[in-house]
């Protein structure tokens, strides 16, 4: 299992150099569809989002239902900066992932009281009183009608790269401080918060340490959403199924509480959730493209029931299930 | 030297006085027994010096300072270690990542903190398990692991809540052995709390025995043993209490 995989191994080892090189070289291969290239910066985008979160509940044992309210933070952080003052929104990006950490705590003085599944409930709460304080706050937030920003460039090239460095970034800081004391001090919060604080853990501030890493990320991949998409308006950033549930299923698809679960995750839905936006990239007949709130449903289901630890967490069962040969994956 | 006071130590529960006016003295390098039938308040009286709950009132002083009012994890930096009678391992962790996990409270880096938890699996006779997720642990290993994860953390007292409870005959001389290491190999204080008498009595110094949350007597295991309300509050008043002794 990944905790066991985090002390013995070099900090960046074979498998993810070759993973590493790979999404350089990606883009390139698929040269002639920027379609395709805007598909793989989404997966970037949730690769940040998921890591995110997996620190904070997989790690952490603290499962949010909010991540809409940071990835909405940060981007409203590059938003607002520029529809009031005209500054770039490129601004926002080093801006997004701290603004986004202030409000995760202040949020964090009313949600860290709860536990457990009241602690979800919070989370969730927070999201959706943003979204309806971003809609309706038109002085502020241009309301409903959403932040316009003409975006930089044409080609895709550039913000591929950005997006992938935050990718790695993201996922290569909750390696690094799953290797330290920290990561430790996050796993025994997770399994027992009583014995946690039997053992010397300052429990409230290691969540808090928690909350800071993971807050940042999802604010800094809100803030290039904004950047790349050039609009945005709280529905979609704040959405309840649009991110947050996403950001879980990404999680959970992937394995929770494994270092490349979130990175998996957000390939398999990526392409489950074209495949079925795109009705089978239009092979299919059209109401097709209605069904992939069933799809991600039946897809949970599967996991849940045959790999309870994800893809990655399960990946020596899929491999056995399929004999030697590396098929796996897509197994919807 | 006095290394643990307890206090007119009072912890009420709505009405229901859970620990009343308990006062004992621990001395530096003892191995101190706490007796009591099922619900006298020994575990509560644990809770209360780790601060898992507030004291109604009365005082707590380790090594001279007052902790009645420290944080638990406060008062496990200080020295106070203990298990847990219903075992909470870190069940996804390995053995050896549960006890490093402790380990961190006295060592900063990744290497010290393993080292530190290598030695203590190898004192609690865990080498076997060391890889294995502490989930998988039989009860035995289980409460090895409290014991283990307890001494990581470098404490110079170490409270044990029924760390023999459940274990079989020959498991349960290990445990004696390892608990009398603990204080022979690496200058450990106990306060033990333990329904075998076999243990208790074997190992402690002397004895403090609680019957609903007050004190009923304290002295030399053996004195403790004949104490007629000692045996009153384990048997009741109409056993035989010269019989008793005699048999």
């Amino acid at each position: 299992m990944a905790d066991k995989q985090i002390k013995k191994e070099k900090f960046i080892n074979k498998t993810e150099w070759i993973i590493i090189l790979s999404a350089i070289v990606l883009p390139f291969l698929f040269s002639f569809s920027p379609y395709v290239q805007g598909l793989l910066i989404f997966v970037m985008i949730w690769v940040v989002l998921g890591s995110s979160w997996n620190l904070l509940a997989g790690f952490t044992g603290l499962v949010s239902f909010g991540h809409a309210a940071y990835f909405g933070i940060g981007a409203y952080a590059a938003g607002l900066l520029f529809l009031h003052f005209k500054i770039s929104p490129w601004w926002g990006l080093l801006l997004g992932g701290p603004v986004a950490v202030i409000v995760g705590y202040l949020l964090g003085i009313m949600v860290f009281r709860l536990r457990g599944p009241y602690f979800a409930l919070g989370t969730l709460a927070s999201a959706e009183i943003l979204r309806i304080i971003f809609g309706e706050e038109e002085w502020l937030t241009n309301g409903h009608n959403g932040i316009l920003y003409i975006t930089t460039w044409v080609t895709k090239y550039p913000y591929y790269f950005i997006a992938l460095a935050l990718a790695l970034g993201a996922v290569f800081s909750v390696k690094a401080v799953m290797r330290a004391k920290a990561g430790f001090y996050f796993l025994s919060i997770r399994e027992d918060e009583d014995a946690a604080q039997a053992l010397g853990i300052d429990t409230q501030r290691y969540k808090n340490i928690a909350t800071v890493i993971s807050t940042f990320w999802a604010g800094t991949a809100g803030a290039f959403y904004m950047i790349y998409m050039g609009f945005i308006d709280p529905e979609v950033v704040f959405s309840l199924h649009n991110i947050s549930i996403i950001t879980i299923l990404v999680g959970i698809i992937g394995g929770v509480g494994t270092i490349w679960g979130p990175a998996v995750g957000a390939v398999i839905m990526v392409l489950v959730q074209e495949i079925f936006r795109s009705a089978l990239f239009g092979l299919a007949p059209a109401w097709v493209s209605r069904l992939h709130a069933l799809a991600f449903g039946l897809l949970v289901i599967f996991v849940i029931l045959y790999l309870a630890g994800g893809v990655v967490g399960d990946w020596d069962l899929i491999r056995k299930k399929f004999g030697l040969t590396k098929k796996a994956e897509t197994a919807e | 030297m006095s290394i643990l006071t307890i206090d007119k130590l009072v912890k009420t529960f709505g009405g229901l006085m859970a620990v009343d006016h308990v006062s004992f003295e621990v001395q530096e390098g003892e191995i101190f027994g706490l007796i009591g039938p099922n619900g006298s308040g020994k575990t509560t009286t644990f809770n209360l010096i780790n601060h898992y709950y507030p004291a109604t009132s009365g005082r707590i002083i380790f090594k001279g300072q007052d902790i009645t009012d420290k944080k638990t994890f406060e008062i496990a930096r200080l020295g106070v270690g203990r298990t847990f009678q219903v075992v909470k391992p870190l069940k996804r962790l390995t053995v050896e990542d549960n006890v490093m996990a402790a380990a961190f409270a006295r060592e900063s880096s990744f290497a010290g903190a393993r080292k530190v938890a290598q030695e203590m699996i190898e004192f609690c006779r865990l080498d076997d398990w060391a890889q294995f997720k502490a989930g998988g642990l039989p009860i035995a290993g289980r409460k090895r692991l409290e014991i283990a994860r307890a001494l990581a953390t470098r404490p110079s007292l170490l409270l044990l809540d029924e760390t023999a409870a459940g274990l079989n005959p020959s498991e349960l001389d290990e445990a004696i052995e390892i608990i009398q290491g603990i204080r022979s190999k690496l200058g450990i204080t106990i306060v033990i709390v333990e329904h075998i008498m076999k243990v208790i009595m074997g190992i402690s110094d002397r004895i403090h025995a609680i019957a609903h949350g007050a004190t009923i007597a304290e002295g030399k295991p053996a004195e403790v043993a004949a104490d007629p309300t000692v045996i009153e509050a384990y048997l009741g008043s109409d056993y035989n209490v010269e019989k008793f002794l005699n048999a």
